[in-house]
């Protein structure tokens, strides 16, 4: 039984890796739809015309949306009542490897130390897995979440002091922007992370980029604030790939937590116009099912 | 303007081209990213030959998803990638190798700019991340050199077929798209961004 849901949890993991690889996830590609529709800027419509078209063409004949089909991430929500736990960083390493050369996926897991390129996208501690316990669950959640090296390139976190606060995290994050320019594939999804410690606060930023676009944080100074941040950057006019425009950025998710008294971290990541993620869960009697991209569960059938 | 090229691009064509045109293009490219740039100009340096003349050719920065079919490479997915990384190369290579276009995207430098002036060059966008339909207008893989440096890193030697489109973001007047974007976003930055967040 445990091995036979060991196998699922790889099929189904390549398969969501698929789906993420070369499937736009539908919020995004709404969100890429409206903002064609609302700019004036030619330039602006024809490299939104360009992205949605290579979308469409990606779905159609299987490919990756993007050739940087990114460093593998995935997120891993386990209820203590699953039945596999430790072997699942194998099973997730092996579809890794496995979805490389069947789908395939660019190799892009390069060692530090050695300028070498593992050829499979799997190395020292790559991929790299999120790991949450549920308390009382018997599911599995994954999120595959390849993410891309120019979009990486512009993230940035840096402790203020607290004096500084909101004030400066917000220039941090119009900076940072600005900065950026056409560099991140834009326009991009942003996630902001105050406090905690400046590893916490990436780590919140990161996730916050896991939130569909469109949705706003449930807490409502956070979802103003994000608003407010949208619409700064929005106002930059760097526009899609740099060629001016309103459309800069497609969202901005932010997300906090506590800090320590005498510190304000603040962390600013970047996902690029192909916001690759998909979502799955497996239940304990094996079936699965693909909560991002729907499409995937005719295919699993 | 809308124009349709040929590899090997002759001079006087290139020097007609201005920041904004969109170009089509055909006949040889290479792919080449860092690591590539690189060994070219050590190549170079050590008094070597390079396994292909790149006179009046094209070099895209970009590292492709490849597959083999058949024993022949197809090229799956392949946009640009982001050419800011190549611009310490660039003004050295395109002077030592003659190439006469670089596609890339996000913007390059001054000394790229400088150098297209001098050498009758232009740097080409490529819409970032738009892999699929790049592949189309790349209809052969000719041959591949240095794959010992990866997949992605690995000088790519393509037949362009209607590879486009490409939009002249530095012509060779000097002209700089993405340096007067950057003027325009440090203005929009001064003027409408800082005063409603409390900044001067
Ligand atoms: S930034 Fe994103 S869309 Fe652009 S090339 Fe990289 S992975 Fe692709």
């Amino acid at each position: 039984m445990s091995e036979n849901l060991e196998s699922v949890i790889e099929k189904a993991s390549i398969l969501l890796l698929k789906g993420a690889t070369t499937i736009i996830p539908p919020d995004v590609k709404e969100a890429l739809i409206k903002a064609r529709d609302g700019e004036t800027n030619p330039l602006a419509i024809a490299q939104l015309n360009a992205i949605l078209e290579n979308c469409k063409l990606a779905e159609r004949e299987s490919k990756p949306i993007c050739q940087d089909t990114g460093l593998i991430i995935f997120y891993v929500s386990l209820g203590e009542n699953f039945p596999v736990k430790g072997r699942l960083k194998d099973i997730l390493r092996r579809a890794t490897v496995k979805a490389t050369s069947e789908i395939p996926l660019r190799p892009n897991a390069v060692d530090v130390m050695m300028h070498k390129n593992s050829g499979d996208n799997t190395g020292r501690y790559i991929p790299w897995i999120e790991w949450e316990l549920v308390p009382g669950s018997d599911e599995l959640t994954v999120t595959a979440f390849p993410k891309g090296g120019g979009s990486e390139a512009p993230c940035i976190a840096k402790v203020l002091s607290p004096s500084q606060g909101l004030k400066y995290a917000k220039k941090l994050v119009v900076d940072t922007v600005a900065e950026a320019g056409a560099k991140p594939c834009p326009p991009v999804s942003i996630g902001v992370g105050l406090g905690g410690t400046i590893d916490v606060a990436m780590k919140i930023a990161k996730k916050a980029l896991l939130r569909p676009v469109g949705v706003r944080s449930n807490i409502e100074v956070l979802a103003n604030l994000e608003l407010e941040l949208l619409d700064l950057v929005n106002s930059l006019g760097i526009g899609p790939h740099g060629v001016g425009g309103k459309t800069t950025a497609l969202t901005v998710n932010v997300d906090y937590a506590h800090r320590h008294p005498a510190s304000y971290a603040v962390a600013v990541a970047f996902n690029c116009w192909a916001a690759r993620r998909s979502k799955m869960k497996i239940y304990p009697d094996g079936s699965v099912e693909f909560v991002t991209h729907k499409i995937l569960n005719e295919w699993w059938r | 303007m809308e124009y349709h090229l040929n590899t090997p691009l002759k001079e006087k064509d290139v020097r007609k081209l201005r920041i904004g045109d969109i170009v089509y293009l055909s006949g040889l490219m290479i792919t080449a990213r860092d690591a590539a740039h690189n060994r070219v100009l050590k190549l170079l340096a050590s008094g070597e030959k390079l396994p292909l003349d790149l006179n009046g050719l094209a070099v895209y920065h970009c590292g492709p998803v490849v597959r083999k079919l058949n024993g022949e490479w197809e090229i799956v997915a392949a946009g640009p990638t982001t050419s800011a990384r190549m611009e310490s190369y660039e003004a050295e290579f395109m002077e030592k190798t003659g190439v006469r276009m670089i596609i890339g995207k996000g913007g390059m430098g001054s000394r790229t700019a400088e150098a297209c002036k001098r050498l009758g060059a232009v740097y080409t966008i490529f819409t970032g991340g738009a892999a699929v339909l790049a592949a189309r207008g790349m209809k052969r893989v000719v041959d591949v050199k240095w794959l010992d440096l990866g997949v992605p890193e690995a000088m790519w030697i393509i037949e362009a077929e209607n590879f486009g489109p490409l939009m002249v973001a530095i012509d060779s007047t000097g002209a700089n798209f993405y340096a007067d974007l950057k003027r325009r976003v440090d203005k929009n930055l001064m003027e409408k961004v800082y005063p409603k967040i409390g900044f001067k």
